[in-house]
């Protein structure tokens, strides 16, 4: 039973794991860049989330409300002012600085403002736990709303990609983004939209991370950011399904490795774990095989 | 153009040099503070660094994010021989010598058995694979716990108790404690030496048959495949220096602490990413931007100290304002501009 | 025996027959031509050759040795150098050092020389310098010697790219489109420089062109590709006058 227990929790952590990844894969899928600040974004949202709700005592839902739409906007003004700039420069490296320096100045604003003592983060997940097999197995509310929560998301991801004309525009920009600017495509916009999306899915991943691990501290969103990217590169960075897959892979094999290996090796087994996958398919799981025309 | 590699050579020694003159005379007339003193050592400690992973990034071509890793071998290897040898080398300066060598070689025997399996790799997936390495480097170093006692040696990954030494025993590496009591054989002047030394190698290396090479490969590697460069050979080459240089840095850095830990701060991806942002604002393929910057971006955050809590805030800011002031093609387009306006009269005059 | 001997090679990508059934033998000394039109896959033939691609069938034999299924890398070691369509210069690096790489492998100290600046250093990177001007002066570029190779003009990035590839000492030279782009008076001279390589350096080369002019002007003979198959080979004006080639480039 502990077995079944520790894989449910390795799914709900990983289910976090797909959704953050979600965000580093969409924008690196189409502007190409690895955007370091996303895990800080998340922390933001985790601390604007808690002081709406547990400070001001909003309702659960303007709460996430109104952390969804900082978080939208954050990831959008950074676009434009630090991104956008360098989307032509010369090294790619020099935009993946830009958001090294974005991510430390979100930390050290979070810093200031919340300052450095971590606070308890209240969850605002009301919902009763499951009991399975006659009580034996109990499931968590923040559990079951966690997967649940990431299997929509990743289901209205997916039909709005095929289906509407902006997700069209998103795999066109992802494609070639010349080609998509010749037939039409408002390249900018759309990759605007992408950092929209990505931090708007980036809040609800921090509140379920910090409803989970209620720990909150301007440091948050760091390492969790590190293995939701390592997720996507797992799945096969640019792939949503691979998002999803390198995630809850990730998080099972964390889980499972803290259980029954070594509590204290469990980050070192999920990154062996990446290298020999890696190693083994090159482009992730479900990325595409990459050619180079001679 | 012989010349004028030659002539960038020697500048970039003699600033070396200078500023260590420079340095020296304000040590002697006690111009500088203990708080800059005790950065002396840092200081060189991620020049080398930067040295090291400038050549990988600049010159190979590749992006690594775990040269905090390579750096923590290095210190932990080289920190270890001198801890368990404390008592039968004497001579300080041969014992840290011995270590450095240790040290060293260690960094590049991981960089060599990494880079067999992951240089097949291509660019983002490289640097993640390195990432990964650096970290499990350090997970591994904070479960490690090493002792000696009249049986021999003991190792554990689980606790000190678990090492089962006998009364007066001594534990040398205890988890995520580390080693403690690493004589402090490194200083200022051994720093600079090692700078100067890493910087010979590298300039001399990137300006002959090997560099030629190893540049090829990051230029165009299909035409370096079809006339006849073994890229194989040479990414491991480039890259194996490039790890030792990080595994240099990490044997001086260990040597100026009584106590060395793994922590995410120092040997975390943080520090490797920490040591990119040197090389980029340096100037990718510039070694001595990558000892300026790695000086500068240093001492900027003591030389705001007075600003206690705004002083990373700012450091952020600068560094973002620096990265779009030099690389986006609309500043360098108006700064461009600029430089033209102000050279115009200069000509009619 | 020929130098080259090409026989029955072939491959697929993906369910699509990109080139079938390929043969052809070019003796020594010798200037061939492979034409044909758009999408023929007469680039995949070079990559064959060089290495770039495996055949799934037949056999490549140069100068005696089969380099079926061998890398790039070993093909180049054992006597074939290659120039691109889409020209592949080391573009931050001087012209110089351009050539420099191409003799890589004929002139030779450690990295240890290199980095302790020992006499072998010296004597070899003189002598390397050398061979490297000569080679440069042959296509007018010993002039650009420290240019960085992106600052060329279109036109001498092609000749630099023939210069490296003839500094890896080949016994077989391929060029893909040397022509491409350039305008009739630097077309004129790249004849002659092709006409001079092999006279002077005893060169024999393969040579794609969709330039008929230059085609007809130097080539000996001439192999003609057509959906992936030879359509027709031999002598340059017997294929040249031949109905089906005709058709096959003009339409019916």
């Amino acid at each position: 039973m502990s077995f079944i227990m520790y894989l449910i929790n390795g799914i709900s952590l990983g289910s976090v794991y797909a959704i953050i990844a979600l965000g580093y894969t969409m924008v690196y899928g189409i502007a190409k860049m690895l955007n370091f600040a996303h895990g800080d974004v998340i922390m933001i949202g985790s601390y604007i989330s808690f002081v709406t709700f547990s400070q001001m005592g909003l309702g659960p839902v303007p709460a996430v409300v109104i952390s969804i739409v900082v978080c939208t906007a954050l990831g959008m003004i950074i676009e434009r002012v630090a991104y956008k700039p360098l989307r032509k420069a010369v090294s790619p490296l020099a935009v993946l600085i830009t958001a090294i320096g974005v991510s430390y100045l979100l930390q050290n604003v979070a810093l200031l403002v919340f300052g450095a003592n971590p606070v308890s983060y209240v969850s605002m997940i009301a919902v009763p736990p499951l009991k399975l097999a006659g009580g034996e197995l109990t499931i968590t509310g923040i559990t079951v709303i966690t997967i649940v929560l990431c299997l929509v998301i990743m289901g209205v991801l997916m039909v709005f990609i095929k289906k509407t004309k902006a997700g069209q525009a998103m795999l066109a920009v992802s494609e070639d983004k010349d080609a998509a600017q010749l037939m039409g495509v408002n390249v900018n916009g759309t990759i605007a939209l992408t950092f929209a999306i990505g931090s708007g899915l980036a809040a609800i991943a921090g509140i379920l991370l910090c409803s989970a691990y209620p720990t909150l501290t301007p440091y948050t969103g760091a390492m969790p950011g590190i293995k939701a990217f390592t997720a996507a590169v797992f799945g096969g960075i640019g792939s949503i399904p691979g998002a999803l897959v390198g995630g809850i892979l990730l998080g099972v094999i964390e889980i499972l490795g803290r259980a029954y290996i070594s509590s204290q090796l469990s980050d070192a087994i999920v990154f062996a774990v990446l290298i020999i996958v890696l190693l083994v398919k090159p482009t992730g799981i479900l990325g595409k095989p990459i050619f180079e025309k001679v | 153009m012989k010349s004028k590699k030659l002539k960038n050579k020697i500048t970039t020694f003699l600033i070396v040099i200078a500023a260590y003159v420079i340095v020296e005379i304000f040590l002697l007339t006690g111009n500088v503070s203990s708080l800059l003193q005790g950065l002396l050592v840092p200081l060189c400690t991620y020049s080398l660094c930067a040295v090291g992973l400038n050549l990988c990034v600049g010159y190979l071509g590749e992006l690594s994010l775990g040269h905090a890793g390579f750096m923590c071998i290095g210190a932990f290897t080289g920190a270890f021989f001198s801890v368990t040898t404390a008592d039968i080398i004497q001579n300080d300066g041969v014992r840290f010598l011995l270590a450095l060598i240790i040290g060293t070689g260690c960094a590049a025997l991981f960089g060599f058995l990494i880079a067999i399996p992951v240089l097949r790799l291509n660019g983002d997936y490289l640097a993640i694979v390195t990432l990964a390495f650096g970290e499990i480097i350090k997970n591994v170093i904070n479960v490690l716990y090493v002792g000696k006692d009249s049986n021999g040696w003991h190792v554990s990954i689980n606790s000190q108790a678990e090492l089962g030494l006998e009364p007066g025993g001594v534990t040398y590496i205890n988890g995520a404690q580390g080693i403690t009591g690493t004589p402090h054989s490194s200083n200022f002047t051994i720093g600079v030496i090692l700078v100067l030394v890493a910087l010979f190698v590298v300039y001399n290396l990137t300006d002959s048959r090997t560099g030629r090479a190893i540049m090829s490969i990051r230029d165009n590697q299909i035409a370096a495949e079809s006339v006849g460069i073994n890229v194989k050979k040479y990414k491991l080459l480039g890259f194996t220096v490039s790890t030792a240089i990080a595994g240099a840095a990490g044997v001086l850095y260990a040597h100026n602490l009584s106590t060395l830990t793994a922590l995410p701060k120092n040997f975390g991806y943080n520090m490797s990413i920490m040591i990119l942002v040197f090389v980029v604002l340096g100037g990718i393929g510039s070694f001595r931007g990558s000892v300026v910057a790695a000086c500068i971006l240093t001492l900027l955050p003591e030389l705001l100290r007075g600003l206690s809590d705004y002083r990373m805030l700012i450091y952020a800011i600068v560094l973002i304002a620096m990265m779009l002031f030099n690389w986006a093609p609309d500043a360098i387009f108006f700064r461009e501009q600029i430089m033209a306006r102000i050279k115009k009269p200069k000509r009619e005059v | 025996m020929a130098l080259l001997s090409v026989k029955n090679i072939g491959i697929s990508f993906g369910g699509l027959r990109a080139v079938d059934k390929f043969s052809v033998e070019i003796e020594k000394n010798e200037l061939y031509g492979l034409i044909g039109p758009n999408g023929a896959g007469k680039t995949t033939v070079f990559n064959m050759l060089t290495g770039v691609y495996k055949p799934s069938d037949g056999s490549i034999v140069i100068d005696g040795v089969d380099i079926t299924g061998k890398s790039n890398i070993e093909v180049n070691q054992t006597g074939i150098a290659r120039t691109f369509q889409n020209i592949r210069l080391f573009k931050e690096q001087t012209v110089l050092d351009n050539v420099k790489i191409g003799l890589h492998n004929h002139y030779k100290y450690s990295t240890i020389d290199g980095v302790f600046r020992t006499p072998r250093y010296k004597r070899v990177e003189r002598e390397m310098d050398e061979r490297a001007m000569e080679l440069l002066k042959v296509f007018d570029l010993d002039g650009e010697a420290e240019v960085l190779s992106a600052n060329l003009p279109y036109g001498k990035q092609r000749k630099l790219e023939i210069a490296r590839a003839l500094a890896t000492e080949p016994k077989l030279l391929l060029l893909d489109e040397p022509a491409a782009g350039m305008n009739p008076k630097e077309t004129g001279e790249l004849m002659e420089t092709i006409r001079f390589l092999r006279d002077e350096f005893d060169m024999t080369i393969l040579l794609i062109e969709h330039d008929m002019k230059l085609v007809g002007g130097i080539c000996e003979r001439l192999t003609v590709l057509n959906f992936g198959e030879v359509l027709a080979a031999g002598e340059t004006s017997e294929v040249l006058n031949n109905p089906e080639v005709i058709k096959a480039y003009i339409g019916e």
